[in-house]
């Protein structure tokens, strides 16, 4: 390929281009940072990454917000480790971002600005231990159903951070179902503060795997892009079919009353989703979309000048060191 | 040594990891940038973990049933040793760094003369933890640096942390009765010899960081007697809050 191909779009050339493009997707090849990419694809990969990315580190605070008040020293290590590895992946996915050509302080700005958005299950508040449990069991449940095809995905440098979250998503898929099950083989309060964190989190898990697929604009072009390797409507299936028997297992009961198990289906048939409050969560209006990007805001703009500082003085010892060697 | 002597050795240094590792674990999430908040998080995770080897030694001394939640989660204000400077509040970056850089420098010292402690779990648990902590005096020391000589504002902000939490450093070195105890029988290490070194470092880096050591001779002191400061009622009160709305439950 010329330069002058990658440089022209639109002519006969680079729709050729595109087309061998498409063709790499096809055989499974992976894309790597410099490969050509129709400027689309560039696009939709940064809106998704970073979404990731920031659903990874504004997700540190619902669950940041029990660290302080662990019931067990165990229990306390266990919970910073996985909010610490969140950070983790955090890093990853902006770093995998990164390769696209845009910095993390720009997707920081896109944010802070609310221009992009994270997953909304986030702004539900944890007011209970057991809290820890259901997003653990669920959240990270339903993540991993939505992240585990995109160890596949045909951008090389998604697809290797998401081997690596994976295999951490689903030790705390393991974490958080632990906690329930002690939970709810607890004292009567126990049990109770488990029932009621699954009533809280399994409505708002559903909604977690995107709108149905009637109403999803990006379903189509993603799922060529192997971004996305089943529908909206399938994942959720799929995550309803796993945690149905999981619930059973523990005692606890999931709150809808039209679920039931279809011969017929091989699946679990379930009631209706609110979909007018995951749109109203999504528009920003959630019970605690304000406080959590306040949250980030405020870590962000307290740090500047610590990080205003670290860049000064690594300037100066650069300095130094210069003169060191004329 | 009578076992509850030794138990109240253990409170002396383990209090300090567990009420700082509290502190540091308040921040997870917040941090200036990423790469400093699973720092500190990482320092978290380690303060609580030594807590927890030294707790469970001293549950086993008890051999009454206790846990190492018993001995975490259910004393009362009073009966918890630390010292008054890893209790004091995450005000900013600065006094974060600068708490950190102050009781590391002491902590990597008691760690390195513990390890020859004739008692073999005090000495494993040092021996594992100095690794830990050598890490954590060269964050907060570089830290310290970059803040002292990075920008005016950020030089003003850590001095003013250095300044303030100055008057908590001499209580570090302060003997008590359990102390004097574990070091006759050499299992504990004779605190007060190390005030010296410890100056001395400090005062190294802080003159690197351009920042001034401050003057006073008026210290602060009472966190190893039990007598806190008006911050360490509210942090037990999160550390508590479930051992005490719940209690005799396992989680």
């Amino acid at each position: 390929m010329s330069e002058k191909e990658i440089k022209n779009p639109g002519t006969e050339r680079s729709r050729s281009l595109e087309e061998i493009f498409e063709q790499r997707i096809a055989r499974d090849e992976k894309i790597e940072p410099k490969d050509w990419m129709p400027e689309k694809y560039r696009k939709t990969h940064i809106r998704q990454i970073s979404q990731h990315a920031h659903s990874e580190i504004v997700g540190m605070l619902p669950e940041g917000n029990w660290i302080t008040r662990a019931p067990s020293l165990r229990r306390k290590v266990a919970l910073l480790a996985k909010v610490q590895d969140e950070a983790g992946h955090g890093l990853y996915l902006y770093s995998a971002c990164e390769t696209l050509g845009i910095s993390r302080d720009e997707l920081y700005e896109q944010l802070h600005t609310g221009k992009a958005k994270y997953s909304s299950i986030f702004n539900y508040p944890t007011v209970t231990w057991a809290d820890m449990g259901a997003i653990g069991w669920l959240v990270d449940g339903a993540a991993i159903i939505n992240q585990v095809p995109l160890c596949s995905t045909s951008y090389g440098p998604y697809a290797r951070a998401m081997v690596r979250v994976c295999k951490e998503e689903s030790f705390h898929q393991r974490q958080g179902f632990e906690i329930m099950m002690k939970l709810a083989n607890g004292s009567p309060e126990q049990k109770e503060m488990a029932q009621d964190a699954l009533n809280r989190w399994w409505w708002p898990s559903l909604m977690m795997l995107g709108p149905t697929d009637a109403e999803s604009v990006h379903t189509e072009q993603s799922m060529k892009w192997k971004l996305k390797r089943k529908t909206n409507d399938e994942l959720r299936q799929q995550f309803i079919d796993q945690t149905v028997p999981q619930a059973d297992l523990i005692g606890l009961t999931i709150p809808d009353p039209d679920l039931k198990w279809n011969d017929e289906t091989g699946h679990y048939d379930f009631g209706e989703i609110d979909w007018d409050e995951f749109w109203q969560v999504v528009k920003g209006h959630g019970p605690c979309n304000k406080e959590r990007l306040s949250a980030r805001v405020n870590a962000w703009k307290n740090g500047e000048w610590v990080r205003d500082a670290a860049m000064a003085y690594a300037k100066k010892q650069e300095d130094k060191k210069l003169k060191k060697a004329i | 040594m009578k076992n509850e002597n030794i138990i109240q050795y253990i409170y002396g240094i383990a209090d300090n990891a567990l009420i700082l590792g509290q502190r540091l674990s308040e921040l997870c999430g917040h941090g200036p940038s990423l790469e400093t908040d699973i720092a500190l998080t990482n320092m978290a995770l380690d303060l609580l973990g030594q807590t927890r080897s030294y707790y469970q030694y001293a549950a086993q001394l008890m051999a009454d049933g206790k846990t190492e939640d018993d001995i975490a989660f259910l004393r009362i204000e009073r009966e918890y040793k630390n010292v008054l400077l890893v209790e004091q509040p995450n005000k900013h970056f600065g006094y974060v760094i600068t708490r950190q850089f102050f009781y590391d420098v002491f902590h990597l010292l008691l760690l390195q003369e513990l390890q020859n402690s004739k008692d073999e779990i005090l000495s494993a648990v040092a021996k594992k933890a100095i690794k830990e902590v050598s890490y954590h005096q060269r964050f907060s020391s570089d830290w310290v640096k970059r803040l002292g000589d990075g920008t005016k504002e950020s030089h003003q902000k850590v001095q003013d942390a250095v300044d303030d939490l100055w008057k908590f450093t001499d209580e570090l070195f302060h003997m008590t009765q359990d102390d004097m105890l574990a070091v006759e029988s050499e299992i504990g290490v004779d605190i007060s010899l190390l005030k010296e070194k410890y100056y001395q470092r400090i005062n190294k880096v802080l003159e690197e960081a351009t920042l001034t050591t401050p003057e006073t001779k008026w210290f602060q002191k009472g966190g190893k007697q039990g007598i806190h400061s008006e911050h360490m009622g509210y942090l037990l009160s999160d550390l508590q809050y479930m051992q005490r709305t719940y209690p005799n439950m396992e989680w």
